[in-house]
């Protein structure tokens, strides 16, 4: 009866699991109805409309860091893209310069020199505990006390290391560059084959070639001889000092320089706290039975040591990547034109959409993390140790 | 008629920081000997033969392995690691790499050889510790027993002169520690010099042609195993035999 | 080749440590020079601009400085170092912000009873840890009570409260707020309900895939838009509503972990007992894996401690929004070593203390269950 139903609800688990969820969903949709409705009423009153045809209308504003033309006669769309690509363009670089230095310092905190080791570990421990924001800040104003234009210090004679930035000669590519590009990629293909002919020479004779050797020699030299073959199809556009700013060449400026830097170093000093404990979880049976063989260091590393400790290392490391990519938004604090600042930041303003704005912002972003996220798990499951059939 | 001495130690000692581990160890191997190594644990019979192929670094005294001292110059422990093979109790399989190719990278990497004849070899010491089906398996997919029975294989294919155990079947189910035994006694059989750390002591009976007994970093004991088990010397011999045979 | 190749002495236990470390090899020992004759240059150079020639309240003449131009190397260029006197000058700013000079032993006493509050929860072998617990519950209201007012003490509103007083505010109200949530949040993705499950998913999947500031924009700029008329809470409270939610996502993931690692026969161990799901949860399943994550979880506290600094960038003043500030005084501009140094140091300290506890607990952890 009556109270039977009423027992069964509190005490049958498939029951109440429906009953729990039915009032869920029903709570959400109320809380939603209401702040719809609150949330238009407001919009209302404030005279701000909603809709995403903003993104046609014009932006009225200028952008200074760009990768591709834009105007302040161009649309907030196109000022999303600008926004986009500028912050693909850090995160990609960061990533890339924080690798290479998070490798190094990792390695040298396994060092067995106790002064490199330890300097290396002082760094890491200040670099972690002292906010993002703040180094960035802290680099853009090392870099804006740079000398000024006038007294730019001078780097090899080409590069001016100035407080509006690098000015650098920009390269124009003459006719016949084109083959010394052909070349090099050519020489890529070509190393490729070469490692296989010689990795199939090994399993047949048992001697061993220096590929990475060959194959390094054959990059780099290859279109260093087209490009004289070619007569030297490279000309350089050389900034030169007229009044008060250097005309022509191309310029690097102190805003994205202060990024790079200050997200780098910043997310070097956790990737090397990765790489470090990534080697060090390769267990020492693994080391020891290596040397048992008879196997020298550096195979050690290369077959045994490495393959294991990157399996551990590329999860945390992706993340990584995935939280540079997110700091990337702090450009907003010293003007780097990303996508917060400008999309998110200026056209906001001006349209007052910020509903519509913030939405497709943390929708980027969002992809980009799921995109990240995706490939990650992916290699993960293609690597891990079979086991346990 | 001199048989060859393939192992000497003398006055060999050994330090962990302060604490003295290997105290005046002298210790002579013939060529196809078979010895046992027991005793307590921490009574450095691991550290002994680890040392035989430098994976510890003895301090004092002199080690010679077939006619080459053991230094620190790296082409003598080179050489050395060619010759004497090691098993390990957490048997050490590299677990990114399939059961044959564990076996052959030494052969390839070290030995430099072509790759079929190292999977021959590979192949015929699988055969030999009786799981040639498991070739392409990962190490994660086989049995204890089965893995240690690689490990071995794997040692056994860079052909060396001197084998050193390290308890092997300490780590292993019961049921699978006489597959193991049964591949070492067969080793024995074919003339292998080896030492092995075991506590195994029936292994010991049939194999051994010497019993050593360790305590406190010496060696307290060394005598065939009748002489051993029947009518051992020293008193802690006698206390140490008494704890591990009567359970 | 023969016996003579080995040492017969013992060598001091200094001098094998020296060797191994520094001087092992030809390529060990001159990395032991170039980074001896690195850290020379680099810590003499810090060490002279820091403190040798630095000056604190005074300069070298023996004035009080209170304005840039009094600082030893505007008046001597090149002859001194770092100019700490801004720091001196501006400290109540960088301590309270612009919170009333009178009423700032307020905020002291807060700052004082803080770390009774938070002891209980650090150190379980603490003598008479009970009561230390429930003064944990009380601080919050208390704390509400000092440092905004009420009954018998002004009312000193959120937008005079500035530099570290805000930060901590927003770090330890943040982390204590998103705590419970982040306990629902990780039972719930774990849930066998799919919509709960799928709910909780969606939430943590949607704050961890966006940078804080966007949440922080959104708080701003959205939430009054959200609420009814007449509700308008202030520029801090919405920082701590992005902040708490932001919080709660990585927490809850770091719990997760937590739970994870129980292993299964725990429960069933519980259920065959007769526990029901919240009496398992709460005295089982839980207080063993809040042991276990706590490392990860302090690790979250870490990064929510530093990324407080982000509410500069919407306007409020925490320790860096001061600093900046104090930058863009005309008395002081120019001054900027000193002051990202000095804001550098006090968060260093606050994040490598937690680090250090995080250590310790990950040591005792370790033997706890050995």
């Amino acid at each position: 009866m009556h109270n039977n139903f009423v027992r069964k609800i509190i005490f049958d688990e498939k029951l109440r699991a429906l009953v729990i969820q039915t009032l869920t969903i029903g709570i959400f949709a109320v809380i939603i109805y209401l702040l719809v409705k609150q949330t238009a009423y407001n919009l209302d009153k404030r005279g701000i409309s909603s809709g995403f045809d903003f993104l046609g209308m014009s932006a009225g504003y200028d952008i200074s860091i760009r990768l591709i033309p834009f105007t302040s006669d161009d649309t907030h769309l196109r000022a999303y893209f600008v926004g986009l690509l500028n912050t693909l363009l850090i995160a990609i670089c960061g990533c890339f310069l924080a690798t290479i230095i998070g490798f190094l310092v990792g390695i040298i905190r396994l060092s067995s020199n106790w002064l490199f080791r330890n300097i290396a570990y002082v760094y890491v421990e200040f670099t972690r505990n002292v906010p993002v924001l703040l180094q960035i800040i802290l680099y853009y104003s090392i870099l804006l006390h740079l000398p000024k234009i006038k007294q730019a210090i001078v780097l090899l004679d080409t590069f001016y290391l100035t407080n509006r930035g690098l000015f650098s000669p920009s390269p124009i590519f003459k006719e016949g560059f084109s083959i010394v590009i052909g070349s090099f990629i050519a020489a890529l293909i070509a190393s490729f084959f070469i490692k296989k002919y010689l990795q199939k020479k090994q399993e047949q004779t048992g001697k061993q070639y220096p590929i990475f050797l060959i194959n390094s020699a054959l990059i780099i030299f290859t279109p260093i001889i087209f490009y004289y073959i070619m007569g030297m199809p490279l000309e350089f556009d050389s900034p030169i000092l007229k009044g008060f700013n250097f005309k022509g060449g191309m310029v690097v400026r102190p805003e994205f320089l202060g990024m790079l830097f200050g997200l780098s170093i910043y997310t070097a000093a956790f990737i090397s706290e990765t790489v470090r404990s990534g080697i060090i979880s390769v267990s020492k049976g693994q080391r020891e039975a290596s040397k048992a063989l008879g196997l020298k260091n550096n195979l050690m590393m290369r077959l045994i040591i490495i393959p294991q400790a990157l399996r551990v290392i590329i999860p945390p490391l992706t993340s990584q990547y995935l939280n540079l990519t997110k700091n990337s938004s702090l450009g907003i604090a010293i003007g780097y034109a990303d996508l917060v600042h400008g999309f998110g930041g200026i056209s906001l303003n001006q349209t007052g959409r910020a509903i519509e704005i913030m939405l497709i912002v943390m929708f980027t972003y969002l992809t980009i993390s799921l995109i990240i996220s995706f490939f990650m798990n992916v290699y993960n499951k293609a690597v891990q140790f079979k086991g346990n059939a | 008629m001199s048989v060859e001495q393939v192992i000497q130690l003398e006055k060999v000692n050994k330090w962990y920081d302060d604490f003295h581990v290997l105290k005046d160890i002298d210790l002579v191997v013939d060529k196809g000997q078979k010895i046992v190594i027991c005793g307590p644990s921490g009574s450095g019979k691991s550290t002994m033969i680890r040392c035989i192929n430098r994976l510890e670094a003895h301090q004092e005294g002199k080690i010679v392995v077939h006619g080459t001292e053991l230094t620190n110059d790296l082409k003598n422990i080179d050489l050395i690691r060619k010759n004497v093979g090691m098993v390990f109790q957490q048997f050490n399989l590299f677990p990114h790499l399939t059961v044959l190719e564990n076996i052959t990278l030494a052969p390839i990497w070290v030995k430099k050889l072509p790759k079929k004849e190292a999977e021959e070899i590979a192949m015929s010491y699988l055969e030999k510790v009786k799981i040639p089906e498991q070739a392409e398996k990962f190490p994660g997919q086989l049995s204890g027993g089965q893995q240690q029975r690689v490990a071995i294989a794997r040692s056994l294919a860079m052909n060396p002169d001197i084998m050193l155990f390290d308890e092997p079947t300490s780590a292993l189910d019961p049921e699978m520690i006489k597959e193991v035994l049964d591949v070492m006694i067969q080793l024995a059989d074919e003339g292998m010099t080896m030492l092995v750390v075991t506590h195994e002591m029936g292994f010991a009976k049939t194999v051994a042609d010497q019993m050593i007994f360790m305590d406190e970093g010496r060696i307290v004991e060394q005598a065939t195993p009748e002489e051993f088990f029947d009518n051992p010397k020293s008193d802690r011999t006698k206390l140490f035999l008494s704890q591990i045979l009567n359970h | 080749m023969s016996n003579t190749t080995f040492q017969t002495i013992q060598h001091s236990k200094q001098y094998n440590w020296l060797v191994k470390n520094l001087f092992s090899s030809w390529v060990n020992t001159l990395m032991t020079i170039i980074a001896a004759i690195f850290l020379y240059q680099v810590g003499t150079a810090f060490l002279d601009w820091a403190f040798f020639s630095a000056d604190f309240k005074t300069n070298f003449q023996g004035d009080l400085i209170t304005d840039r131009n009094l600082c030893s190397k505007n008046i001597a260029p090149g002859e001194y170092g770092a100019c700490w006197a801004i720091i001196y000058a501006r400290f109540d700013q960088f301590m309270y912000g612009l919170y009333p000079v009178e009423e700032s032993w307020r905020v002291n006493l807060t700052y004082a009873l803080l770390p009774f509050a938070i002891v209980g929860l650090l150190f379980d072998k603490l003598p008479f840890r009970k009561y230390f617990i429930y003064f944990t519950f009380i601080f919050p209201f208390i704390a509400y009570f000092m440092l905004y007012g009420g009954p018998g003490l002004s009312v000193v509103g959120t937008n005079k409260w500035g530099g570290l007083l805000v930060t901590l505010f927003l770090g330890v109200t943040g982390i204590g707020l998103a705590f419970p949530l982040s306990i629902a949040l990780a039972l719930g993705r774990r849930s066998q309900m799919p919509i709960i499950r799928s709910i909780c998913v969606v939430f943590i999947e949607f704050i961890r895939g966006v940078p804080l500031i966007t949440l922080l924009f959104t708080a701003n700029v959205m939430l009054p838009l959200f609420l009814p008329d007449g509700v308008n809470p202030d520029n801090l409270l919405r920082a701590l509503v992005a902040v708490t939610l932001f919080q709660s996502a990585y927490m809850a993931e770091a719990i997760r972990g937590g739970l994870q690692a129980i292993p299964r026969g725990q429960v069933e161990a519980a259920q065959s007992l007769g526990l029901s799901y919240w009496q398992t949860t709460r005295k089982i399943v839980l207080p063993q894996a809040l042991k276990i994550a706590i490392p990860p979880i302090v690790n979250t506290c870490i990064g929510l401690f530093k990324d407080t600094s982000l509410v500069l960038i919407i306007g409020l003043f925490d320790l860096l929004g001061v600093g900046k500030a104090a930058l863009a005084d005309m008395s002081w501009t120019k001054l900027y070593y000193e002051v990202y140094v000095f804001i550098a140091l006090v968060f260093f300290i606050f994040c490598f203390g937690m680090s250090r506890y995080s250590l310790y607990l990950e040591k005792k952890l370790k033997t706890d269950n050995s």
